[in-house]
């Protein structure tokens, strides 16, 4: 990564016009050319720096609803459990970590209901409970990460 | 100042033409010169209108932002704790707003309770270069917290068991 490579990531976390010329609207500020962006942008994706480009969509004002759940697997059942949990669609994301509530996944669906049935479904699956921490209040995020 | 109650939010309607543009975008802007006329013409969609659409999803907040999402362990940030905090339930607005404001802080909740075996209703994502990193800034927002932190876990992840995102289906 060099100084323009920064420059491009700090500076299109802050967000990105919507216009005829976008690229074009962005290189001008930041004194690079329309084309050199475009370029830069499809390397630092290629290499992997930056995961995407481009709008990030808030599922529940989609319509959707979205959750974070807990297990608690004992280490013998994990693999078991870790692949009946994935089979299911609706999971986004799963973790392992390092806690007595060792798994940790996103539910995402188009609705509160479903949230509810995929649980259900997991739960008798398993045979262990799913601790369901839906999200109350999101707080401000200052963070940018500096490149 | 960016705060709310999910539960209450009132669920935007999207239709048919947003449901199209959204699946049409989710993966990504297209890196050309005329990124919206290229999705106008896939879709067939007039490019203002789009253009438009876009707009208004991002002003009724459907859109967060349009913008670069780094990889941030691929940036150096190795250390990425899930900091989990007991703290009053009267405060948590005032605290979470001031928690959730710091630089090293990518994502900060209030969630619910599971007692006795999960007393901890604030989760506050902390980013370092490593893990020492992470417990230093956690130890700093022990500091600010003060009398209110009942009590905090950092857990880390071990392994990552399945990571597809979140994509709405055509």
């Amino acid at each position: 990564m060099d100084i323009l490579d920064r420059t491009i990531i700090n500076t299109l976390q802050e967000g990105f016009p919507i216009c005829e010329r976008p690229y074009a609207e962005v290189a001008r500020q930041l004194g690079t050319s329309e084309q050199t962006l475009i370029n830069r942008l499809q390397k630092l994706l290629d290499e992997g720096l930056l995961s995407r480009f481009g709008p990030m969509y808030h599922a529940e004002r989609m319509g959707g609803a979205l959750t974070l759940a807990a297990m608690r697997i004992p280490e013998k059942e994990f693999d078991t459990v870790s692949e009946l949990v994935n089979s299911h669609p609706e999971v986004a994301h799963n973790y392992k970590r390092d806690h007595a509530l060792n798994m940790w996944f996103v539910l995402a669906t188009d609705s509160q209901e479903r949230i509810d049935e995929v649980i259900a479904a997991i739960e008798m699956q398993t045979g262990h409970r799913v601790y369901n921490m839906p999200r109350q209040h999101e707080f401000y995020i200052g963070l940018r990460f500096r490149a | 100042m960016k705060s709310m109650t999910s539960h209450t939010l009132p669920c935007e309607v999207i239709d048919a033409i947003d449901r199209k543009i959204i699946i049409a975008t989710q993966a990504g802007l297209p890196l050309t010169t005329r990124p919206y006329h290229l999705i106008s013409e896939q879709l067939g969609i007039d490019a203002l209108e789009v253009m438009r659409r876009l707009h208004n999803m991002q002003q009724k907040g459907i859109i967060r932002r349009i913008g670069a999402i780094p990889n941030h362990y691929a940036m150096g940030y190795k250390g990425n704790g899930m900091s989990v905090w007991d703290v009053p339930d009267e405060k948590i607005f005032e605290l979470g707003q001031h928690i959730g404001a710091l630089d090293y802080v990518s994502h900060c909740y209030q969630r619910p309770r599971h007692l006795p075996t999960w007393p901890y209703n604030l989760f506050v994502m902390v980013h370092g270069r490593d893990r020492d990193e992470v417990y230093d800034k956690v130890g700093e927002i022990s500091s600010l917290l003060a009398e209110n932190n009942r009590g905090h876990e950092v857990l880390f992840s071990t392994r990552i068991l399945k990571k597809t995102g979140l994509r709405i289906s055509p």
